[in-house]
């Protein structure tokens, strides 16, 4: 059923129709298939969420509640770059604070959101697992640990400057 | 064909009463009259034991338990009114009211809602803590019904009697914590759903204002909670009892307007 | 059907194949080193090893969690019959350095060698992380030559099902994930339960922060986990098991599929185990970040694909579980130590700790601590010897104030218990909680408030929402404590926050509200004096 090529023509569905078949188009199946989704769309639109409740013959509001369950699951398109900075308990006490502040007023972008201008998405994580680093912040996947607020935003610039060398 | 249950004999404050096996504290309590106070439950639909109004003690238990979701044993005896348990039931009416915005001087349930009488009835006089005063538009869009998440306390009725009762699971809760809130389909308004049957279960289970008809007045919102039991009965047993008493139908008011 | 592995066999094998380098080195490529730069230093390792030309003597390996992680990129050099010398902060130049002192040209600075005779190496006694930092976790015969599946072996040709529930229960092993059920009484539920179809689930959903003892289990030893599970399902008569992972965790995850499919392929799992008549296929499923979902009916709802809400217990899992049916679950570190248990004998076992808490525990050391990382140690042993024995004390002159343990579950612990017993009961009556191994040390700068409201913060975000105090009574706690800790706080303030924190804990419907006082009730309990004065600071200001 779900193997019809998207009316939109976009081959992205291709894989998700894959993993659906794979997985026997089975309804317990719907977090790993959200998963999948985001992964190959970035994030989840209201269009993806519609497709998967048709390809698991599940309710819409369902799909829905689970997705916005589950903190991982993003519902907006996502920054060019993102930063992660670790709130667990030992960067905690070692003052992620004032990193998670920093970023805040640097680019303007609450935690959890997207700078206006599309740059940066700022979140903040659950423990990273690696306290002894204490505190660690992720940028674009690359983990830093012994951070503070000055050395994140020099990250971040040291980050954003390679892709414009690259073009 | 009545199957035979087999007694458990229970005490509740005091009084010894015959339970059947299989059934929860709640229902033999009122099945012999004794009043626990509950919020979430509703008969007819599965037991979600979320509310934790009909908390109540069970001799050797240290936690209170949910009347609504533990089962009769043998023997056991059961205290549904205790100093402790009226204060942390005040406490978490309190809860539920800084929770939301519940002003009952406006709402179309005034009078007919289930978690003012349980504030009347708990003594809850006021609410020791800062008011949320969370902000939520109302939805309007549906021709028939009206939701207003001020007065939504995410008892989950509405998404209980959709999926189990009217089989259209148009509502479910999305998000979590203090911010789980409920939805239809994927969050846009009700009027677009076109899963809704427009069978009004919801507005029927629904123990506040949160969910009513189009155009009622303060205080003039009806609900009919036992409506889903007697479906129930009535599927099951093909025993149509009517209804315990017949409310001025908010149908008659606006006209089927479908 | 591929034949059966040959445990014995592919052991000598490897070993042997080990034997024929006269040097190993042996590079910890766990998370915590790989963001201090293991990357590059282990590929530096490695080019360097070509470049001087002892590509055939020296053999170069990633390998798992050595445990010093405030220390990192370790690096360990092991030479045949000889020596073995580990290294910190190992950076390219430190990697090149290495490799020269190996090929007997110059030597290590000293500020890189690492004393493995200092007290966090010598008072640990390792089982569950027995091989983590000497296997290669991504090849079976790597673990296989270090006795992987060696026990999975002996419990089904050689002992019943009940046999091996009965070494469980008469090991004392305790469920490591916090609450300290007796592991052999859960067992014995599910070998009870009459069903067709039973699974066995290990939960990998660590959650706590500040702890990360299943992420280097399941990655450094993944082979430890998926044995551990199947002599579960042996002797519960389970023929199904998901080990279900935090998704914040991919590198565990990729390890348990690469090890659960090489298991596959050397009929380890799947059909007839070991050529016997015992059946088990294992599927790994990830989380999506949910604390609430290491709550063993909420984990259950997420396999399932549901929101993770719990549900209220009984009925358990063992009776009515994952799908409907009867299911156990298990956590990570407790499965960690099922093979050791059967290898070695019940006895063996409970000879390590305490009457009633047997066995080993592996903490995560964080905070204000010389050295912090993951260190496994005997049940019993005192805080005084983890904290400052081990951990070496807090640094730069501070003084300690508490150990928090348990995470947003637990409490803290201040000093005047320093010498008290790390057991469950112990920890229990001082208000805290084993947990799952968070230790987070706290110095005099530490305000405790503050650390309340932090854990506050923690459980109002991860509340599922499904009942009321949990849900709007953790919201109402950690506007309390904001106000307080801003110095905004009004009499009658702490009256309000105790009586609210009984009602959270005596009504919420699971483990997350009913422990989500904890840390509340710990710190007033044992630094009443500082929610005081901010309160008094706010009625003067």
């Amino acid at each position: 059923m779900a193997e019809a090529l998207h009316p939109s023509g976009d081959d992205r569905f291709a894989v998700l129709d894959k993993h659906l078949k794979r997985t026997h188009h089975a309804q317990d199946q719907l977090i790993e298939t959200l998963h999948v989704a985001q992964e190959v769309f970035g994030y989840l639109s209201d269009d993806i969420l519609m497709y998967v409740a048709r390809a698991l013959l599940l309710p819409p509001s369902m799909v829905l509640g689970v997705a916005t369950f589950y903190h991982l699951f993003n519902f907006e398109a996502q920054g060019e770059h993102a930063c992660s900075v670790c709130t667990g308990t030992a960067c905690f006490v070692k003052g992620a604070d004032a990193i998670v502040a920093a970023v805040r007023d640097g680019y303007a972008v609450a935690p959890g959101a997207t700078s206006e201008d599309g740059f940066l998405t700022l979140r903040t994580a659950r423990c990273l697992g690696s306290c002894g680093l204490a505190p660690v912040v992720v940028i674009d996947g690359n983990v830093a640990g012994h951070q503070d607020a000055r050395s994140t935003l020099e990250l971040i610039r040291a980050q954003a400057r390679i892709p414009e060398e690259v073009n | 064909m009545p199957e035979v249950r087999r007694s458990i004999a229970i005490t509740i404050d005091d009084t010894e009463i015959d339970a059947y096996e299989g059934e929860s504290i709640l229902q033999a309590a009122r099945r012999f009259g004794i009043k626990i106070p509950s919020m979430c439950y509703l008969e007819g639909l599965s037991v979600w034991g979320a509310c934790r109004i009909c908390v109540v003690e069970v001799a050797g238990q240290h936690q209170p338990r949910p009347a609504c979701a533990t089962l009769v044993v043998e023997d056991m005896e059961v205290r549904t009114n205790t100093a402790r348990l009226q204060s942390h039931r005040r406490t978490i009416l309190e809860l539920l009211f800084a929770e939301g915005n519940h002003v009952c001087a406006v709402c179309v349930s005034n009078g007919n809602c289930e978690l003012q009488d349980r504030a009347v009835e708990a003594g809850m006089d006021h609410v020791r803590f800062d008011y949320r005063n969370p902000l939520r538009p109302v939805d309007a869009t549906h021709p028939k019904y009206v939701f207003d998440p001020n007065r939504c306390i995410v008892c989950t009725r509405c998404v209980r009697v959709c999926d189990e009762i009217e089989g259209a699971h148009v509502w479910d809760v999305a998000s979590r914590g203090h911010q789980a809130h409920l939805v239809t389909e994927l969050g846009q308004p009700w009027g677009r759903s076109s899963s809704c049957t427009w069978c009004g279960k919801c507005v029927a289970s629904c123990p506040t204002g949160a969910l009513f008809y189009q155009g009622s007045a303060v205080g003039e919102s009806v609900h009919a909670p036992d409506l889903v039991a007697r479906l129930v009965a009535a599927r099951r047993d093909h025993e149509w009892f009517p209804p315990v008493e017949s409310p001025t139908s908010p149908n008659e008011q606006n006209g089927d307007d479908r | 059907m591929a034949t059966p592995i040959d445990l014995h066999e592919v052991a000598e094998r490897e070993l042997e194949d080990q034997a024929r380098y006269p040097w190993r080195i042996k590079a910890c490529g766990s998370t915590a080193c790989q963001s201090a730069g293991a990357g590059a230093s282990i590929s530096t390792l490695e080019s360097e090893v070509v470049a001087v030309g002892l590509s055939d003597s020296v053999r170069v390996m990633s390998t798992g969690c050595m445990g010093l992680c405030s220390r990192g990129p370790l690096v360990r050099v092991l030479r045949r019959g000889g020596e073995e010398t580990m290294y910190q902060s190992v950076d390219r130049d430190v990697a090149v350095d290495i490799v020269g002192a190996v090929a007997g040209r110059g030597e290590v600075a000293d500020a890189n060698r690492i004393d493995r005779h200092i007290p966090f190496f010598t008072r640990q006694h390792r089982v569950v992380l027995a091989n983590a930092g000497i296997i290669d976790p991504d090849r079976l015969a790597s673990a296989v030559a270090h006795g992987a599946y060696s026990a999975l072996e002996k419990a089904i040709t050689t002992m019943t099902p009940d046999q091996v529930v009965e070494a469980i229960k008469a090991s004392g092993l305790r469920g490591r994930g916090g609450a300290g059920y007796p592991v052999g009484a859960k067992w014995s539920l599910l070998a009870g339960a009459s069903s067709d179809q039973k699974y066995v689930i290990a939960n990998g959903d660590e959650g706590d922060p500040g702890a990360y003892m299943d992420r280097t289990v399941m990655e450094d030893d993944p082979h430890r986990v998926i044995e551990g599970l199947a002599i579960a399902a042996y002797a519960t008569g389970a023929t199904r098991g998901y080990i279900y992972v935090r998704a914040e965790y991919p590198k565990a995850v990729e390890r348990l599929d690469r090890a659960i499919r090489a298991a596959r392929r050397s009929r380890l799992l799947g059909r007839k185990v070991l050529g016997s008549d015992f059946d088990f296929e294992v599927q790994v499923r990830i989380g999506a970040g949910a604390f609430v979902c290491g709550e063993e009916t909420a984990l259950i709802a997420s396999i399932e694909g549901r929101r993770g809400n719990p549900r209220l217990r009984p009925p358990y899992p063992t009776e009515s579980g994952l799908f409907g049916m009867p299911s156990m679950i298990n956590n990570v570190e407790t499965l960690a130590n099922i093979p050791a248990i059967v290898s070695k004998g019940a006895n063996w076992f409970s000879s390590i700790g305490t009457d009633r808490s047997t066995g080993t525990k592996v903490f995560a050391l964080a905070g204000d601590l010389t050295n912090t990382g993951l260190i496994e140690v005997p049940m019993g042993i005192s805080l005084r010897e983890i904290v400052e024995d081990m951990g070496g004390g807090v640094p730069d002159g501070k003084v300690f104030k508490a150990a928090q343990t348990g995470g947003p579950s637990g409490g803290c612990i201040p000093t005047q218990f320093m010498d008290t017993s790390v057991d469950y009961e112990s920890l229990r009556e001082l208000g805290s909680i084993m947990g799952s191994g968070g230790l987070i040390v706290m110095d005099e700068d530490t305000s405790m408030p503050e650390v309340a409201r932090f854990f506050m913060e923690f459980c109002m975000d991860e509340s599922c929402g499904k009942c009321v105090p949990c849900r709007a009574g953790t919201v109402q706690l950690h506007g309390l404590l904001d106000r307080i800790c801003s110095g905004e706080g009004r009499p009658g303030d702490l009256g309000l926050l105790e009586e609210l924190c009984t009602v959270v804990r005596e009504t919420s419907l699971c483990g997350l509200g009913q422990s989500a006082p904890n840390p509340v009730v710990s710190t007033l309990h044992y630094f009443r004096d500082e929610y005081e004065s901010l309160l008094q600071e706010a009625a003067h200001a």
